[in-house]
């Protein structure tokens, strides 16, 4: 129906804009990934595998790996254990009110995630707000030091970051959900809890799924909340990368590190497609 | 005239059958808007009892308080000796088959069938025996793997009375389960579901706004009108019948006759005959069927007999009958149905019995 | 599907934890933008319990502050760019996707997608490796490319969505009543996707203001916003961060409230974010 011209005039623009800026850099990240750099701070293209025995042989980058998808890990109960109930409660309870909840629980999405996380830093500091409340209500002596430069607080403000992001897809799927089978479960003789389980909860996997995932691997990928609040024992993987981009000057490996990061990502998006796929019933 | 506090009931005929379950005085308010005004209704045990009204009529909102999703205003519920209104749905010996049937679509149709069992006791040994008959006995038994996405519509709702019946309720509640069929199937599942409900044996109350439909499948009809009960008869006598000008106006076609009665003659535009009805104003109802052609030229006025010479203006072709529109001499137009036949005549000579002429209460307009 | 508001029903009476958790919940989601708040007016500095010494004197400071504003316009030339390159690309994108058919379909929506849900030091890192090797310098314009390649997801995930609810019979009358492609895309397509691209526009705006990962990498001289604050905060937290993210906030509401405006008046409620997410990882 649509002309050849109109087909082209398209596709051609954003496609060209795609490969230029998005096939090609990440084409140049592996190229990177493969050569070394020299004493003398310069790149050089030697084409050698030595990046990738480097970060298999020297444990700080698995291990960084390892906690960051820990930490990751963390984030996405936390943020599906506070969202999920959350949502449930707005579909199924909120009643005419369910709009202006729901625009509640947006709005802190649309604040500077900078902002955020700077907030919890002032709250959880050793002379932050959390603290010398403590101290004020007599409930401790001394500051608590766990609560800032830790992976909690890493895990902390990630989870707050994220809550609202798990929270969509869910209350999506959960909004989806015929309320005539609902009646229809309980019409067969199934409590409110035997309606839960066998009927509204799988059919809000795949929400579940996509809001955890999402999660999961943006905090993977995170180095703002680590820097501000993770301290020495809070370091991600993404921190190390920006330190090889930066002061410890070594692309190549930082580009090796990059790649493993969108090999994994992409695996984990496919996996979980294959799995919403599975568990979608339209 | 005054509104109708008690609907037109006509007695049980069989004096034996005992009710099943007892509607009494319920009323249901949303907000602002009067649903149902004072329902009161006895469900005998086995019969089919169909709950018809035009949209808005509150026979949805009523089977739902039946069912147990909506509570009433006020009013009761009694079901074999027990309360029901205080009980949740899923503690009432009650099943319904939904609209647009709400098949579980996560699980197979078996799964479906099964679910009803499975939440009550989940470790019974012959839940698989009884999906199995519910199943034979819907026909669907080739499909039992299959997910409701995969069958059709028609397939759905047979899955879904199975879902129903096999949880062996005492009452089924059908609400609309045909509308969403095409013309053929839906005629042919209205043979099936009635004698569907014959070998079931228990009480099926289904809500429709086919008037046709309630027609051919009722033991007994009751039509709700804005919340309140017109009429609740068998369907020859509804039909035969009616106590209202709405009851005669909704179900199957009629001509509504405005007459005044003075010293036992009833006059209704040029016509007249004589009457045993009290003087005063009268509304009658007429069915087209009951207007005739003249036989030869039988001209002679018995009393139980009214002619009149009409023109016939339109013709609507029914197939086996037509439904003609005549114009009398006066202006008075009535509707007729006759056997299919070629051309007419303009004018011809028509008669009807005084007999079918009913008298039928005035339906006011309600708030 | 008309079944998925009941009203008047039934109501099993509510669970009280759930209750009880949602309102924890919303606590928990509004606590340190309320800290934020309160402490922006607090004389004795960010921390400390209770705040006292009500002051505006930090934001005496702020709007003195002439780094703190260019960085503002900065962040203000960058988002509308991004905005420009974002929709310039994004639409066309969508429209590719919902009509055209063409070799590697698939791989181009996925890809179109990716940096949706990658992390932005991907999308940052790689796009600074071209820079390096084009011997391009960084500077406000790289920032601008690095936003609008990112951000093309989200205008072509709302035209998109725009499209599939438009009515195709109405591009249909317009050719079979003479109108060419072009005008039919003018005259009857485009008004038509007023609103997703009016919503795009003020969501890719806020998302470029806050934006760091990507700008992070591509930065030169100039700051925007929050690199700006970034710096700071590297150096020392002072109550003036908490005015200016104050400010951010009261504009972040007033986006958010136009935003849910716009969505309210095209369809029911909105789910675009969530489009957002389940498209990102999906791929769909």
């Amino acid at each position: 129906m649509f002309s050849r011209a109109y087909r082209s005039s398209v596709t051609v623009p954003p496609l060209t804009w795609v490969v230029v800026f998005l096939v090609v850099p990440y084409f140049l990240m592996f190229c990177y990934s493969f050569w070394s750099v020299s004493q003398s701070q310069i790149i050089v293209h030697s084409w050698n595998l030595d990046n990738y025995r480097e970060l298999l042989r020297v444990p700080v980058y698995w291990q960084t790996l390892l906690r960051s998808m820990w930490i990751a890990a963390r984030v996405t109960l936390f943020s599906l254990v506070l969202g999920y109930p959350l949502a449930y409660f707005l579909s199924f309870y909120a009643g005419t009110r369910k709009d202006l909840y729901y625009q509640l629980v947006i709005i802190p999405l649309w604040v500077s995630y900078l902002v955020r996380a700077y907030a919890w830093k002032t709250i959880l500091g050793s002379e932050g707000v959390l603290n010398t409340l403590l101290q004020y209500l007599h409930l401790t002596k001394h500051p608590l030091e766990f609560l800032l430069y830790s992976p909690f607080a890493v895990v902390l403000t990630l989870t707050h970051i994220y809550t609202p992001f798990t929270f969509l897809p869910i209350y999506a799927a959960l909004e989806h959900i015929p309320r005539n089978l609902v009646e229809a479960s309980q019409d067969l003789g199934a409590s409110p809890q035997q309606t839960f389980w066998r009927v509204i909860f799988p059919l809000s996997i795949p929400g579940v799924l996509a809001g955890a995932t999402f999660a999961f691997v943006l905090s993977l990928g995170d180095f703002l909340a680590p820097a501000l609040l993770g301290g020495p024992s809070g370091i991600m993987i993404s921190n190390i990368v920006v330190s090889l981009f930066g002061a410890a000057y070594n692309w190549p490996l930082g580009a090796a590190i990059s790649l493993c990061m969108l090999v994994l990502v992409v695996s984990l998006l496919f996996v979980s497609e294959r799995l919403e796929k599975k568990w979608s019933f339209s | 005239m005054g509104t109708t506090t008690r609907p037109a009931e006509s007695e049980l005929t069989t004096p034996a059958i005992t009710s099943l379950l007892s509607v009494r005085n319920i009323a249901k308010t949303f907000g602002k808007n009067v649903v149902l005004r004072d329902i009161s209704l006895e469900v005998a045990e086995g019969e089919f009892l169909t709950i018809l009204g035009e949209s808005g009529s509150g026979k949805t909102t009523l089977l739902r308080i039946i069912a147990g999703f909506e509570s009433a205003t006020s009013g009761e519920l009694w079901m074999g000796g027990e309360h029901l209104d205080r009980l949740p749905p899923y503690k009432r010996r009650v099943n319904t088959v939904f609209q647009h049937y709400a098949l579980f679509p996560h699980l197979t149709v078996e799964e479906n069938v099964a679910y009803g069992l499975r939440v009550a006791r989940p470790a019974e040994a012959d839940i698989d025996s009884r999906v199995e008959q519910a199943l034979a006995r819907v026909k669907m038994t080739t499909h039992a793997k299959a997910k409701p996405s995969r069958i059709s519509g028609g397939q759905q709702q047979r899955v879904a009375l199975a879902r129903a019946l096999v949880k062996r309720p005492k009452m089924l509640l059908l609400d609309e389960p045909l509308s969403a069929l095409d013309a053929n199937l839906r005629r042919q599942m209205q043979l099936e579901l009635k004698s569907l409900q014959r070998e079931v044996g228990i009480s099926f109350v289904f809500v429709t706004h086919d008037q046709e439909e309630a027609m051919v499948m009722s033991d007994r009809i009751a039509l709700l009108r804005m919340g309140e009960l017109e009429q609740v008869a068998t369907p020859r006598e509804i039909y035969s019948r009616p106590a209202t000008a709405y009851t005669a106006q909704f179900i199957g076609h009629t001509n509504l006759l405005r007459g005044e009665v003075r010293s036992g003659i009833l006059r209704c535009n040029s016509l007249s005959w004589k009457t045993s009805l009290p003087d005063g104003s009268i509304l009658l109802s007429l069915r087209p069927e009951s207007i005739r052609l003249q036989r030869g030229a039988l001209k002679s006025f018995s009393d139980d007999t009214v002619a009149f010479r009409a023109k016939v203006k339109q013709k609507a072709f029914h197939g086996a009958t037509e439904l003609l529109q005549v114009e009398c001499t006066d202006g008075l137009t009535l509707s007729v149905r006759t056997a299919s036949q070629g051309e007419l005549r303009d004018e011809l000579e028509w008669e009807f019995q005084t007999r079918d002429a009913m008298p039928v209460r005035e339906s006011p307009e309600r708030l | 599907m008309e079944f998925l508001v009941s009203e008047g029903t039934r109501k099993d009476s509510q669970p009280n934890w759930l209750f009880a958790h949602a309102v924890a919940v919303f606590f928990f989601l509004y606590l340190p933008i309320a800290v934020l708040i309160v402490y922006s007016f607090n004389g004795s500095g960010v921390g400390g319990f209770p705040p006292r010494d009500l002051t505006l004197a930090w934001y005496r400071t702020l709007f003195a502050d002439s780094a703190i504003w260019e960085s503002v316009v900065n962040s203000l030339l960058v988002a509308a760019a991004a905005v420009v390159i974002a929709l310039g690309l994004g639409i066309p994108a969508a429209l590719a996707l919902d009509r055209a058919q063409f070799p590697g379909k698939a791989v181009f929506r996925r890809l179109v997608l990716l940096p949706l849900i990658l992390p932005g030091i991907i999308t940052g890192l790689s796009l600074l490796m071209l820079f390096a090797r084009s011997q391009i310098n960084l500077s406000l314009l790289t920032i601008v490319i690095g936003h609008g390649t990112a951000l093309i997801s989200v205008a072509t995930t709302e035209v998109f969505a725009g499209l599939q609810k438009f009515d195709r019979a109405q591009e249909e009358a317009s050719l079979d009543l003479g109108a060419n492609y072009w005008q039919t895309f003018w005259r009857v397509t485009l008004p038509n996707l007023k609103l997703s691209i009016i919503g795009a526009a003020l969501l890719i705006f806020t998302l470029s203001m806050d934006e760091i990962a990507v700008s992070f990498f591509l930065i030169g001289r100039d700051n925007t916003l929050p690199l700006e604050i970034w710096g700071r905060l590297r150096r020392g937290i002072t109550p003036e961060i908490n005015a200016i993210s104050t400010i951010i906030f009261g504009f972040s509401l007033v986006a958010i409230v136009l935003w849910y405006r716009l969505r309210a008046r095209g369809e029911g409620s909105s789910e675009i974010a969530t489009e957002l997410i389940e498209t990102a990882v999906q791929g769909d």
